[in-house]
């Protein structure tokens, strides 16, 4: 029997803004613990919450890139359960009335678009970060105490949930890398998964090709690279396979994903009754999005990397265009002149090889530098673009420097060379080949490094074979 | 009653309460005889009425982007049962 995935996916991502979600404390990646915390945040008795405005706004614009409707009318309510990454004992979040509903994300393929279902797009405020030690390398399991830092509680957050039309590893990795660079576009989010302002939940099970039935599903937890995601989702794909045809069935879990570990590690449960109580959040008032907040959101938000991608592939292939705009390559790849291709190449493979921030590059520079780029040694191309990023780069001086391929320059300087080392002429035309790296050696030294290796190889060669 | 004896386990299980014999039979009468009160309301006629959340006829209302000072961190760490270094210290999560 074929197989066929069923993948659906939930997205955490930490907004930028300045300050929390409910209180004005500042957010920052990297303050030192508990620095950044106030009654509010820290849950003392008899606090308020005052939602931030941008928060909104941004969940706003992040619903209309995927496509979702803005609610008319939005609700916070409290999700309760107790663990000390939660000093309230509950969490503010988004239930039954979110703040977008009901989108369509365009993920441009091989073969076509597929339409990637959004269920929901919904704000709410991150936990504490908890820290378990005693246990090694900060395992939750044997652990004797827990440390917690509240700089992270109350950090504004939307989890984005999508419908489970996803049917691949590979499909999943290439729809999170354009969600990523889709949130990072709009401006709302770093979505740096390393600092963990971006993290994904998977959801994975299997079913009969052609069948529409969905079956018990396992949850991978806290995944925060695209490769451990594929990773991830392909090895459940095989486990439950192998259940299926074994005539065994898929038990629902939640299954914590350890890289290079062969199958992931059931998690410990934050609550084994998944009872969260939810109620409306008695201390906030509705969200009522006005019609010029959702309409100058509309108006900020530009071309999408979906339709990016498909407008570049008609100039290069799909795979090229696809990379180029995940990776964030696709700006200086439309600021560079030149032949396409290679641009495309030279931006998406040398530039990223040198290391280089590609918005710090002059693309008329670089455009230069990509048309010269098989008439000048590789060492001096390579060279050039490793300055690229400089603020006052200029290709010509690298150009002028880089070369002497013209053979009515070379020729002089070879011949003299040729005259003055008579003996070692003498040896190699005796068949001493190896001689030829001291002649071009020579001429290297001679031009202060800038001859041509290429034509001062073929130059000599064909000289010392004139005898 | 209106509310059973597991119902009552359940609950104090999400509390993290642990009850004596005498309790779950006290709550178990206490919480039924509140729900029993509340449940007066069903005895209206509600179809066209829509579910409350909120005493108040407001909305939007929400505070700029704006970082205020937050406290220091030796007077977040006050009342802290317990810590170590600027971290409040728990029993094992
Ligand atoms: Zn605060």
């Amino acid at each position: 029997m074929t197989w066929e995935p069923v993948i659906g996916c939930e997205i955490h991502v930490h907004l930028k803004t300045q300050t929390k979600m409910f209180c004005r404390c500042a957010t920052g990646f990297g303050a030192p613990e508990n620095s950044s915390t106030c009654p509010v945040c820290l849950a003392h008795p008899g606090v308020l919450p005052v939602p931030n405005e941008r928060a909104i706004e941004w969940t706003i614009k992040l619903g209309l890139a995927l496509g979702c409707d803005i609610a008319p009318r939005a609700v916070f309510h409290r999700k309760n359960y107790f663990y000390p990454d939660n000093p309230k004992g509950y969490q503010i979040s988004q239930y039954d009335e979110p703040l977008c509903m009901s989108g369509s994300f365009l993920l441009p393929g091989v073969g076509g678009d597929t339409e990637i279902g959004i269920v929901r797009a919904h704000l709410e405020e991150d936990a504490a970060k908890n820290v378990h030690m005693g246990g090694g390398e900060g395992r939750i399991h044997g652990a004797d105490r827990t440390l917690v830092d509240f700089n992270r509680a109350g950090m504004p957050l939307v989890e984005i949930v999508t419908q489970p039309h996803l049917r691949s590893s590979e499909q999943t990795k290439r729809f999170l890398q354009l969600l990523r660079q889709t949130v990072r576009e709009l401006g709302i989010s770093d979505a740096e998964m390393q600092e963990g302002s971006m993290r994904f939940d998977v959801n994975v099970s299997v079913r009969p090709e052609g069948s529409d039935e969905l079956r018990t599903r396992t949850e991978l937890k806290n995944i925060n690279s695209f490769n451990f995601a594929a990773q991830g989702i392909e090895r459940e794909i095989q486990r439950q396979i192998a259940i299926y045809e074994g005539g065994g069935e898929v038990v629902q879990e939640t299954l914590h994903f350890v890289p290079g570990q062969e199958h992931a590690a059931p998690l410990r449960s934050k609550e084994e009754a998944q009872d969260y109580r939810y109620l409306p959040e008695p201390d906030l008032v509705p969200i009522e999005p006005p019609a010029e907040m959702v309409e100058q959101a509309r108006a900020e938000l530009g071309e999408l990397p979906s339709a990016r991608i498909r407008r570049l592939e008609t100039e290069l292939d799909f795979g090229l265009a696809e990379g180029l705009v995940t990776s964030g390559r696709d700006g200086l790849y439309e600021r560079t002149p030149g032949d396409r291709r290679a641009v495309a190449n030279v931006v998406m493979n040398e530039l990223a090889a040198a290391g280089l921030d590609p918005t710090e590059v002059n693309g008329e520079e670089l455009g230069k530098l990509v048309e010269a780029r098989d008439r000048i040694p590789r060492e001096a191309f390579m060279k050039a673009l490793g300055a690229s990023g400089d603020g006052d780069f200029k290709a010509e001086d690298y150009l002028g420097e880089a070369v002497i391929a013209d053979e009515s320059e070379l020729d002089p300087v070879i011949e003299r060379i040729l005259a003055a080392n008579d003996e070692n002429v003498a040896a190699y035309r005796a068949g001493k080949q190896g001689l030829l790296g001291f002649f071009v050696g020579q001429v290297m030294k001679e031009t202060g490094g800038k001859a041509d290796p290429k034509v001062v190889n073929t130059r000599l060669r064909e000289l010392l074979d004139r005898s | 009653m209106a509310i059973t004896r597991a119902e009552v386990l359940h609950v104090a299980r999400l509390a993290r309460l642990a009850l004596t014999e005498e309790e779950i039979a006290r709550f178990q009468e206490q919480l039924s005889a509140i729900l029993e009160a509340v449940g007066k309301v069903d005895e209206l006629d509600l179809s066209g009425v829509e579910p409350t959340a909120h005493p108040l006829e407001l909305s939007n209302v929400w505070g700029a982007d704006e970082p205020r000072p937050s406290i220091d961190v030796e007077e977040a760490l006050a009342n802290a049962p317990d810590r170590e270094g600027s971290y409040f210290r728990v029993p094992p999560a």
